[in-house]
């Protein structure tokens, strides 16, 4: 979803004038990544849609304090994220990984999973189920402190700056986390996707 | 200077992100000219990333954005100004 500040601050602008309803048009755009980081930070999807809900009802009340200094999205999702941290606290959920601390200083050694014959991009085949629970399952399975940034950066494809500022951490450990989560992803999915590359020619992507 | 496949791997997040320098660009492009495995691992990275990009992996949950409205709509109405 491409990002427009000066839409957004019009639309902003209006609501605060009383145009209420325009704050659904507002919200729209950003409630599948609202709802998709909750849902990686909370682990339960109900959890996540009531949580959703309460980050859009924050986001309202609190719209005269936007600024602008950020995009809105980001914005909005540094508002669900403290909602999600502050249910996190209350049900005293015990992890083994903080959210907030940065454990970026464990020597990141992986190794690729190498093979040579999976190049084709198998878009067509996430018709198929399989291939969407392999993705999301590999998803889920990081740790979350790379779950988050794959999330927020090749998910939502939000871009570096906008991944940081969402999630309070600097751009650089954004950087780090998303190179260790790829490599993680590579090593775990590229041997099972290697079953669902497409046979016939036609690349849609290769190296250029 | 001359970098091995090791090398290259520590890169290939940022090489995907176009975010290495033109002197470390060009390395790695020369090294995977000639590196099968390099080549490899950097294509099937990159099509991990597309992949997730995808909107079908990650759907909502059926009815939430109706869910949602409706609960902002309760907002709107009888919330405070």
């Amino acid at each position: 979803m491409p990002a427009n500040p000066e839409l957004d601050a019009e639309c902003i602008r209006r609501v605060i004038a009383g145009e209420r309803h325009l704050f659904h048009d507002l919200i729209r755009p950003c409630e599948r990544s609202i709802y998709l980081l909750l849902l990686s930070l909370l682990k339960n999807e109900a959890e996540a849609e009531d949580a959703a809900q309460e980050t859009a009802i924050k986001v309202y009340l609190n719209l005269h304090l936007f600024r602008g200094e950020a995009q809105f999205r980001t914005w909005v999702l540094s508002i669900a994220r403290n909602e999600a941290l502050s249910r996190l606290r209350k049900q005293r959920i015990r992890r083994e990984e903080s959210l907030d601390a940065a454990t970026d200083d464990q020597s990141g050694d992986y190794t690729p999973a190498i093979l040579t014959s999976w190049r084709e991009v198998p878009t067509e085949a996430l018709e198929q189920k399989e291939l969407g629970t392999l993705l999301r399952k590999a998803i889920e399975g990081l740790p979350e402190i790379y779950r988050n940034i794959v999330l927020l950066r090749d998910i939502e494809e939000m871009d570096i700056r906008e991944t940081a500022t969402a999630l309070g951490i600097s751009e650089g450990a954004v950087k780090v986390r998303l190179h260790r989560a790829r490599a993680m992803l590579q090593r775990e999915l590229a041997p099972q996707l290697k079953a669902f590359a497409p046979k016939s020619k036609g690349l849609l992507w290769r190296r250029a | 200077m001359r970098i091995d496949c090791k090398h290259v791997w520590q890169h290939i997040s940022a090489y995907i992100e176009g975010d290495v320098d033109a002197a470390l660009r060009a390395e790695i492009d020369k090294h995977l000219e000639t590196c099968e495995i390099c080549s490899a691992v950097l294509d099937s990275t990159r099509n991990v990333v597309i992949l997730m990009a995808d909107d079908r992996v990650f759907e909502l949950p059926a009815g939430f954005s109706q869910r949602l409205h409706e609960r902002i709509d309760r907002e709107l109405q009888f919330g405070g100004s």
